[in-house]
C-alpha cells in the first residue's frame, strides 16, 4: 500500500508498508532438556496454499551460544539472519573474550521486531531463540509485534495450539536427549497430520555448552489406516 | 481502486490483572503471572511487576511489548535521574514521569494499563492509577487490567474509601494491617480467576515498607 493515492501528483517518496507475507514457514517448536535446548522445524516454505519450497532450513545457529528458529515470511528471516551475522561479527571484532549469549540475542531480536512494528513495517516472523551459556539454559520467543517471553517450551503458529498442550503434559525437567527428540517428534507428527502447511521433512537442532548440531533432514513415520478413514461414510448412511 | 486496509494490528492484548493497595506505612502491589494471546496461553510464569526505584513499584497489564518498552524507558530515565541528583526518585516524582511518558505517545499510545505503588516522601503508602495515555490520580487502592471490572467493586466494598470531595480531605489509605491487606488481595485474585479467563496461574505479591521490599507467590487456578 502506498500512502499517496492515485490523485496525488506530487513527489515519489511514498512509504511502503508490509501488508501480508508471501513465502512462509510454519511452526517451530523448542524445548529445554538436560544438556541444553532442542529445536525442531520442518523444511517447508509455502507460497500461499502451494507447498513451494521443500528444503528451507528454518533453524540456524547464531554465534557460539544460540540457535534461532523462524516461522513466517522467509525473506524477512533471511534479513534477520543478515542482521544477526553483522551483530556477531562486531561482537567478535571486539576480541575481548566475551561473546553474546542467548539472552542478549533475544533482547536484540525483541528490540528489532518492536521497532519495526513501531514504524508500521513489521518483519513478519515469529522467532524462537534458544541457547546455553555458562551452564545457563535459555529459551525464548518473539512475535512480529514484539511480544516476547521465555519458558521451558515454546512453539510458534499452529505449534502453539497443537504442540504446547502435549508439552505441558509431558515435558519435565532433565529430559534426556532421546526423550527430548521423541517428544519433539510426537509434536511434529501431530502438526503433520493437522497443519496443511506442514511437510514431512524436518530437522532437529541441538545446542549444548559444547556447541550446535543440526540433524540431517528426515521424515516421520505416519499412519493413515485408521478404521474411521477407511470407510468414512459407514456410520452416516443417507447423509452427504 | 479502494484504499487497502492493513490486515495486521500493531496491538495485542496479553491480558492479566494488577492491583495495588496503600496502607499507613506499607504498600501492596500484586499481579497475576499469566500471559495470553487470543484464546491461547503463551506462558504461565510471566511477571508484570517492575521495580522502578527503591520506594516505587509498577504493575502493568495490556500489550506486553509496550509494557516492556515502557518499563525500559522509565528505568533508563531513573538511572539518569540518579546520576544527575545523586538520589533515588520518589514515588510521586515517578508518578509524574510515568504520566508524561505515556502522554508523549498520545497519538500512538502505549497500550499499557498501569498502577504505581510505593511509599511517598513521608513513608505513607501511595498508589497512583493510570489510563493508557497518562491521566492519573493518587488513590488509596486501584485495579487495572482484564479482571479490574471484577475486582474494583469488591475493593470499593471492603475498603470503604472516604469521598475525595470531603473537606477537610480525609486520608484514602486503608487502616488495614499489612497481613490483612495481603489477605484481601489474595481473595480478590482468587475470585477474579474464577470468572476472568485471562487471569490465573500464579499471583505475585510485592510488599513495600520501611524495611524494604519483599515478594511472595500464591498459586491460582490454571484453567
Amino acid at each position: 500500500m502506498k500512502l499517496l493515492d492515485s490523485t496525488d501528483s506530487g513527489n515519489s517518496s511514498s512509504i511502503e508498508r508490509t501488508q501480508y507475507p508471501y513465502v512462509t514457514g510454519t511452526s517451530v517448536i523448542g524445548i529445554k532438556y538436560k544438556d541444553g535446548i532442542l529445536m525442531a522445524a520442518d523444511m517447508g516454505a509455502s507460497y500461499g496454499s502451494t507447498l513451494r519450497y521443500k528444503s528451507v532450513e528454518r533453524v540456524k545457529p547464531v554465534g557460539k551460544h544460540s540457535l534461532i528458529g523462524a516461522s513466517g515470511e522467509i525473506s524477512d528471516f533471511q534479513e534477520i539472519l543478515r542482521s544477526l551475522d553483522e551483530l556477531i561479527l562486531y561482537d567478535n571484532m571486539w576480541d575481548d573474550g566475551n561473546s553474546l549469549g542467548p539472552k542478549e540475542v533475544h533482547n536484540y531480536l525483541t528490540r528489532m521486531m518492536y521497532n519495526r512494528r513501531n514504524k508500521f513495517d513489521p518483519l513478519w516472523n515469529s522467532l524462537v531463540l534458544g541457547g546455553v551459556k555458562n551452564g545457563q539454559k535459555y529459551l525464548g520467543m518473539v512475535s512480529m509485534i514484539g511480544v516476547h517471553f521465555e519458558d521451558n517450551h515454546v512453539a510458534t503458529g499452529f505449534g502453539n495450539h497443537l504442540a504446547r498442550p502435549i508439552l505441558r503434559d509431558e515435558w519435565h525437567e532433565n529430559l534426556t536427549f532421546e526423550d527430548g527428540v521423541k517428544l519433539l517428534e510426537k509434536c511434529m507428527r501431530v502438526l503433520l497430520y493437522r497443519d496443511r502447511s506442514a511437510v514431512n521433512k524436518l530437522q532437529i537442532a541441538k545446542i549444548t555448552e559444547e556447541g550446535v548440531t543440526v540433524s540431517q533432514p528426515y521424515a516421520l513415520k505416519t499412519f493413515w489406516n485408521f478404521n474411521a478413514f477407511q470407510n468414512p461414510t459407514v456410520g452416516a448412511e443417507g447423509s452427504w | 481502486m479502494t484504499k487497502q486496509q492493513a490486515n495486521w494490528s500493531p496491538y495485542d492484548n496479553n491480558g492479566g490483572t494488577c492491583v495495588a493497595i496503600a496502607g499507613a506505612d506499607y504498600c501492596v502491589i500484586a499481579a497475576d503471572t499469566r500471559m495470553s494471546t487470543g484464546y491461547s496461553i503463551l506462558t504461565r510464569d510471566y511477571s508484570k511487576i517492575c521495580k522502578l526505584a527503591d520506594k516505587c513499584v509498577m504493575a502493568s497489564s495490556g500489550f506486553q511489548a509496550d509494557v516492556k518498552a515502557l518499563q525500559k524507558v522509565l528505568s533508563a530515565r531513573h538511572l539518569i535521574y540518579q546520576h544527575q541528583h545523586n538520589k533515588q526518585m520518589s514515588c510521586p516524582a515517578m508518578g509524574q514521569l510515568l504520566s508524561n511518558t505515556l502522554y508523549y505517545k498520545r497519538f500512538f499510545p502505549y497500550y499499557s494499563f498501569n498502577v504505581l505503588g510505593g511509599l511517598d516522601n513521608e513513608g505513607k503508602g501511595c498508589v497512583y492509577t493510570y489510563d493508557a495515555v497518562g491521566s492519573y490520580e493518587r488513590v488509596g487502592y486501584s485495579s487495572q487490567g482484564s479482571g479490574a471490572t471484577l475486582i474494583t467493586p469488591f475493593l470499593d466494598n471492603q475498603l470503604k474509601s472516604p469521598s475525595p470531595l470531603l473537606l477537610p480531605a480525609k486520608d484514602a489509605v486503608t487502616p488495614l494491617s499489612e497481613t490483612e491487606a495481603i489477605d484481601l488481595v489474595k481473595t480478590c485474585f482468587a475470585s477474579a480467576t474464577e470468572r476472568d479467563i485471562y487471569t490465573g496461574d500464579k499471583l505475585e505479591i510485592v510488599v513495600l515498607n520501611a524495611d524494604g521490599i519483599c515478594r511472595e507467590y500464591m498459586e491460582l487456578r490454571k484453567d
